[in-house]
């Protein structure tokens, strides 16, 4: 145990210690098994001839979902395209918890250099973002698989390109955890971040990525949107499916714009909220 | 044994935009006495142990602990313990966990968890949710956070507030064994009486600014003490008291008389052959001359 370690392993132990981090882990799972579960069933539907193709209404972006190939992958990939709010939620509320309920103060007096302890939350928080990327995958993939199976239709769980799927959603999920601490030393009142996390991800950034394929202009800037950066990342998501000829980045200048976003708003937050004086 | 460091505060300025919260303080802290740290509510106190403890960076002025300033210790909580106020807490841990988290982080083993709540009274309680707890348990769980590395020096903001009496007299004879092993103990209040029982020195602010600093008796000076005296038969008393030629009122428990010794009302009576059932110095002396400090300013 060492300088470095023992912040490390301080931050996992205020995780570990509270509820919050199993209620998210639960409720992630349920969700995601949910929406893996609804559309395994509709699709082996469709393609078992359960449900007549006529009886759906698939708007614009038909393209992907009769090739059907891509269904297991993109039923896999909603474990991060949904389920990224959770370690940006994890992280968020591990930050603004200690602006809350003042456990600053027994923080920065047990780990005087305060850098270091922000540093060591971002190391812990990876390591709990990478985890509920787990939760999810066992949910979109455990359940999805086992839906589809039961339709007849390849998992694909031999294929490589499916534990790339995987280990890319893990890596994204891991990352989304860093801009919530950064959203967190950013916005330290618990309840502005929280409400922020959910406006953001479940209404702005989709109707501005939604937006911004209107023109070549905006999607060009739209693909650098956190959401379009993961998806990118992840390599697989229903909203580039329902954008054909959005741009989009590949999959590793993805997941570097996503890591951007996380350490640029974490030393921005150092500064305006972390540093300062703890009355 | 941790040994005490001399706490020491040199011109040491705190401005709030506009406000000057703490103005030019220098004192120091020796080990081995309890030190009570006066002043009115917002006078600075917590401003000032802040400052010492790393948490708000100075206007200008430096606060040490033996020549090092707190971000600069190789081992803080084995050095300092400090209790700042009590609600440093997430409500769902439980005491434990809450004391583990800082161990972990401290490098102290974590067999200290069960031995500092043993000493504080909360071994029982360990495993309950803090969010259940009383004021006093938290005011005790945030002593059990300071004691956690051992250390040789006790900085503690108002721990007395919220205690019930027996935890007051807990405490009190805490404090003072705790100065009696050579550690250096540095303790808030707003009320003299509060601590008068346990202190060795006073350093007592107003407005930011210091206005006394020295021994407890020190504060024992100028301000016309008194005797306090009664005897079963009031009537010979203050016949022998006005014989003697010594000014007094007559009080509710007894005769107020303007002299600072009891032994020397106690002699007057001894020689008219006046029995006393009450003799003793008027202890709010302490409490009258603490006021006028703080409330005028001016210096004894």
């Amino acid at each position: 145990m060492n300088l470095i370690l023992r912040p490390v392993a301080a931050e996992f132990s205020k995780i570990l210690t509270t509820r919050m981090w199993w209620i998210l882990a639960l409720v992630l799972f349920g969700y995601i098994a949910l929406i893996a579960c609804g559309l395994a069933a509709l699709f082996g539907g469709l393609d078992s001839g359960a449900i007549s193709p006529d009886a759906v209404n698939s708007g614009g972006g038909t393209a992907g979902l009769t090739g059907l190939g891509s269904i297991p992958p993109l039923i896999y990939s909603f474990a991060a395209s949904v389920g990224y709010v959770f370690p940006v939620l994890l992280g968020a509320l591990a930050t603004t918890g200690e602006f809350r309920h003042q456990t600053l103060t027994p923080t920065f007096l047990a780990t005087p250099k305060r850098g270091r302890v922000l540093g060591a939350k971002t190391v812990a928080l990876i390591v709990m973002g990478a985890a509920l990327g787990v939760v999810a995958l066992a949910a979109s993939v455990g359940i999805g698989a086992l839906v589809l199976g039961g339709f007849g239709i390849d998992p694909l769980l031999a294929d490589g390109e499916t534990w790339g799927l995987i280990g890319r959603t893990v890596l994204a999920m891991a990352v989304w955890a860093v801009i919530g601490v950064g959203l967190g030393v950013l916005v330290p009142s618990q309840v502005a971040s929280i409400v922020i996390v959910l406006a953001f991800t479940q209404f702005i950034e989709p109707l501005l990525r939604f937006a911004s394929t209107f023109t070549q202009i905006t999607a060009d800037i739209g693909k650098f949107l956190p959401g379009a950066a993961s998806d990118a990342l992840v390599g697989e998501s229903f909203f580039t499916l329902a954008s054909p000829g959005g741009a989009v980045l590949t999959s590793w200048q993805g997941g570097l714009v996503l890591l951007a976003y996380g350490l640029l708003a974490t030393a921005a937050g150092y500064f305006i909220s972390w540093k300062r004086d703890v009355t | 044994m941790p040994l005490g460091a001399v706490i020491e505060f040199t011109n040491i300025t705190k401005k709030f935009g506009q406000v000057t919260a703490v103005n030019d303080l220098s004192f120091t802290v020796e080990p081995g006495r309890v030190t009570g740290f006066l002043g009115p509510n917002g006078a600075g106190k917590t401003t000032t142990l802040r400052m010492l403890l790393g948490l708000v960076a100075p206007t200008s002025g430096t606060a040490t602990f033996g020549g090092l300033r707190y971000r600069d210790l190789a081992r803080p909580l084995n050095t300092v313990g400090a209790a700042l106020e009590a609600a440093n807490f997430h409500p769902g841990r439980t005491a434990a966990h809450h004391l583990g988290v800082y161990t972990t982080a401290a490098g102290i083993p974590r067999t200290r968890v069960a031995e500092v709540l043993h000493t504080v009274g909360l071994a029982e309680h360990a495993t309950q949710r803090v969010g259940g707890y009383s004021l006093g348990m938290r005011q005790r769980l945030g002593l059990a956070y300071s004691l956690l590395g051992d250390p040789g020096v006790l900085v503690l903001d108002e721990p007395i507030n919220g205690l019930d009496p027996e935890g007051i007299k807990w405490i009190r004879g805490f404090l003072s064994s705790m100065a009696a092993e050579g550690r250096t103990v540095l303790v808030s209040s707003h009320l003299l009486s509060e601590v008068q029982q346990s202190v060795d020195d006073v350093i007592i602010i107003a407005k930011g600014e210091l206005v006394h600093s020295g021994p407890l008796s020190s504060l024992d000076t100028d301000i016309a003490p008194q005797v306090i005296v009664d005897s079963p038969d009031r009537d010979a008393l203050v016949t022998a008291l006005t014989e003697a030629g010594l000014a007094f009122t007559s009080g509710r428990t007894g005769l107020i008389v303007a002299v600072p010794d009891p032994g020397q009302v106690g002699h007057i009576a001894f020689a008219a052959g006046v029995e006393l059932n009450v003799l003793h110095r008027q202890k709010a002396g302490l409490e009258d001359s603490f006021l006028a400090l703080v409330e005028g300013g001016d210096s004894l």
